[in-house]
C-alpha cells in the first residue's frame, strides 16, 4: 500500500472542501483533498441554475461557474488532489491520524496526517425517511437524483410530475422539469408555509402555473410497474383529513424532503453529533470532539447559500492552520439555543477573538429581535426584519464586543 | 386594470399591486422599498428571466454542457430559446463564457457555464 504524508486531509472536493483546503494551504501547510467524483466541484456541477456567488464574487453565477472558479484556484495552488477516491476509515496513530483512501487507481492509499477536515456534505432524505405508504413502482426519485439525471446525464425522469417538498431544491426542479417539457402538476408541502425563497416560488411555480398545496401530504403512491398517481391529503391542525383526500395522476414523484449531513464515517470514528443539525458537535474553532478532526460546510449544518459554505469553510481552514501551529482555544463556553431557536453553530465560543454564529429559528415573523444572554444579562441584540425557519440567521461578536462584556459563561440565544 | 404581484427583489416578498393610471403610467403599491417599485413595473410591462439549460456535447468527460443566458430574456421568448438550444450539439473543447448560441434579433446570447477541455 502506498503511504503519503500531509499536514491536512480534506474529505470532499466540493465548495466546502475546496475553500477549507485553500485556506490551510495558503498558510504553507501540505494539504490533500480526496474527492469521490472524477472532478472537483461536488453538487455544484448539477446546480446549473443561477444565483450563486452574489455574496462572495458579487456576481450572479451558475453552480458550475462557481465550482470552476474554485477548482482553478485549487489547481494553481500546491494542494494535492485525489479524484475517484473514497476515504474508508480513519484511525488515531501516535500524535496524528491515519486515513485509508480507496480508488481504482492507485488502489489503497494510506494518508498519514495531523488534521482531518470533514467536508463531504449531505445525502438526501428519501421515501423511507418520510414513510410514504403505497406500492413500490419505478418513477420515485429524490429531487437531487432527478437533477443529476437531467443536468449531467441528459435523461428525462418522467413526463407528468408531482413534487413533494417546497424547499428550494423542489422549486428549482419544478422549473427545470417544466423547461425540459415535463408537466409539473403539483408541489405538495406538509408545512403551512413554503420552505423555499419567495423568489423561487414566483420564478419556479407561479411562472408555470404550478399549484402549491400547503399543509398537504402525499398519503399514498399508486402504480404497479411505474407510478400511476398519488393520493394527496390535506392537514388541519396537523391531522390528516382523509375525507378531503384527492388523487393526482402522474408518472413521476420527486422527493425534495431535506438533506442529512453525511456523517457515517465521522460517527464511526466516535465524533459526537448534534441532534438538531445532524452534523458534528464542534468547539469554537469548528473542531469536533476528536482532536485534530474538523468539520465545515453542509456536513456541519445545511446552509442556504454556497457563499455561506465558502465563508465558513475558509474560516475552518484558518482554524486548522492555527491548530497546526499549536494554537488551542484557552477558555471556551457553550452556545445554547434558547426560545424560538432551532440550533446555533458553533456549539462553543471564545472571548478573545471574533466569533461568527449561524443559526435557524423555529418561527415566521416580521420585525423580530435576536437576543444573546450570558447569566441572564443581555450582551448583544439585533433587529431582524423578517425571519423564517428556511432562512439562516448570522451574527458576529468581535474581540471589541467582548472587551465591553463583563459576563463570562455559557450564552443563550433567543428570538422574540 | 390592476394586477397582484409578489416582489422577488429581496427575501421579504412584499405583496405588490400594480395599477394602470393610464396606458403608460403604472402605480405600484405595497412595496416597502424602491426596488419593489422597479421590480413591479418591469414585471407588468416586460417580465424577464435568466434562463439556464444544458445542450448536447461531444466530449469524453461529460455528456451535457450547462449554459446560461447573458443577462435576462423576455419571458415570452423563453420557449423559442429552449427549443433552439435543444437542437444544437457542441464539441469539446468549450470554454466557460464562450457564446454557444446567438439570437441577435432578440438581443439574446447564451453562454457556456463550464469549461470542458476534452
Amino acid at each position: 500500500m502506498k503511504t503519503v504524508s500531509f499536514d491536512t486531509l480534506v474529505i470532499g472536493g466540493g465548495a466546502s472542501g475546496m475553500a477549507a483546503a485553500l485556506a490551510v494551504a495558503e498558510e504553507g501547510w501540505k494539504v490533500a483533498i480526496v474527492e469521490r467524483e472524477e472532478s472537483l466541484g461536488g453538487i455544484l456541477h448539477q446546480c446549473i441554475h443561477n444565483g450563486f456567488g452574489l455574496h462572495y464574487f458579487k456576481e450572479e453565477l451558475s453552480g458550475p461557474e462557481y465550482a470552476e472558479r474554485f477548482s482553478e484556484m485549487v489547481e494553481s495552488s500546491n494542494i494535492s488532489v485525489y479524484l475517484n477516491m473514497t476515504i474508508m476509515d480513519i484511525v488515531k496513530e501516535g500524535d496524528g491520524l491515519t486515513a485509508f483512501g480507496l480508488s481504482m487507481d492507485p488502489g489503497m492509499v494510506r494518508f498519514k496526517v495531523r488534521t482531518v477536515v470533514f467536508a463531504n456534505g449531505c445525502r438526501e432524505r428519501n421515501r423511507g425517511n418520510i414513510g410514504i405508504p403505497g406500492t413500490r413502482p419505478s418513477g420515485v426519485f429524490t429531487a437531487g437524483l432527478a437533477q443529476r439525471l437531467v443536468n449531467l446525464e441528459g435523461l428525462v425522469p418522467g413526463k407528468e410530475c408531482v413534487i413533494v417538498g417546497s424547499g428550494d431544491i423542489g422549486l428549482i426542479m419544478a422549473r427545470r422539469m417544466s423547461w425540459i417539457g415535463a408537466h409539473v402538476k403539483a408541489v405538495v408541502e406538509i408545512q403551512p408555509n413554503p420552505a423555499g425563497l419567495t423568489r423561487n416560488i414566483v420564478q419556479c411555480l407561479n411562472d408555470f402555473d404550478i399549484p402549491l398545496y400547503l399543509s398537504h401530504v402525499v398519503g399514498n403512491i399508486k402504480g404497479k410497474d411505474r407510478v400511476e398517481g398519488v393520493d394527496v391529503i390535506p392537514l388541519e391542525n396537523g391531522i390528516q383529513q382523509r375525507d378531503k383526500m384527492f388523487s393526482i395522476d402522474c408518472d413521476t414523484l420527486l422527493l425534495a424532503v431535506g438533506l442529512v449531513p453525511d456523517n457515517e464515517l465521522a460517527r464511526k470514528i466516535g465524533v459526537a453529533l448534534n441532534q438538531e443539525t445532524g452534523g458534528p458537535v464542534v468547539d469554537s474553532t469548528l473542531m469536533t470532539g476528536i482532536e485534530g478532526v474538523f468539520a465545515c460546510g453542509n456536513l456541519l449544518h445545511v446552509h442556504d447559500l454556497v457563499d455561506f459554505v465558502t465563508e465558513e469553510s475558509f474560516r475552518c481552514g484558518t482554524f486548522v492552520s492555527g491548530f497546526l501551529k499549536g494554537k488551542r482555544p484557552e477558555k471556551q463556553y457553550k452556545t445554547n439555543p434558547g426560545k424560538n431557536v432551532k440550533y446555533i453553530v458553533p456549539n462553543h465560543y471564545e472571548r478573545i477573538r471574533e466569533n461568527r454564529f449561524y443559526m435557524r429559528t423555529l418561527i415566521v415573523k416580521n420585525n423580530a429581535l435576536l437576543s444573546v444572554k450570558v447569566k441572564g444579562t443581555e450582551i448583544y441584540s439585533k433587529k431582524l426584519r423578517h425571519i423564517q425557519p428556511s432562512e439562516m440567521i448570522q451574527f458576529s461578536l468581535t474581540e471589541e464586543d467582548f472587551k465591553l462584556i463583563k459576563e463570562e459563561g455559557p450564552m443563550e440565544v433567543s428570538i422574540e | 386594470m390592476k394586477k397582484e404581484l409578489i416582489c422577488i427583489a429581496c427575501p421579504l416578498g412584499c405583496r405588490l399591486t400594480a395599477r394602470w393610471l393610464n396606458e403608460e403610467t403604472i402605480d405600484i403599491t405595497g412595496n416597502k422599498c424602491p426596488r419593489g417599485e422597479e421590480y413591479g413595473k418591469e414585471e407588468v410591462i416586460d417580465p424577464k428571466r435568466v434562463v439556464t439549460a444544458t445542450v448536447r456535447l461531444k466530449s469524453t468527460s461529460i455528456k451535457r454542457l450547462p449554459v446560461m443566458t447573458k443577462g435576462t430574456v423576455p419571458k415570452d421568448k423563453i420557449a423559442e430559446l429552449l427549443n433552439r438550444l435543444y437542437t444544437i450539439e457542441l464539441s469539446a473543447p468549450v470554454l466557460r463564457g464562450e457564446v454557444v448560441m446567438d439570437m441577435p434579433d432578440e438581443g439574446v446570447q447564451v453562454l457556456s457555464s463550464r469549461t470542458v477541455r476534452r
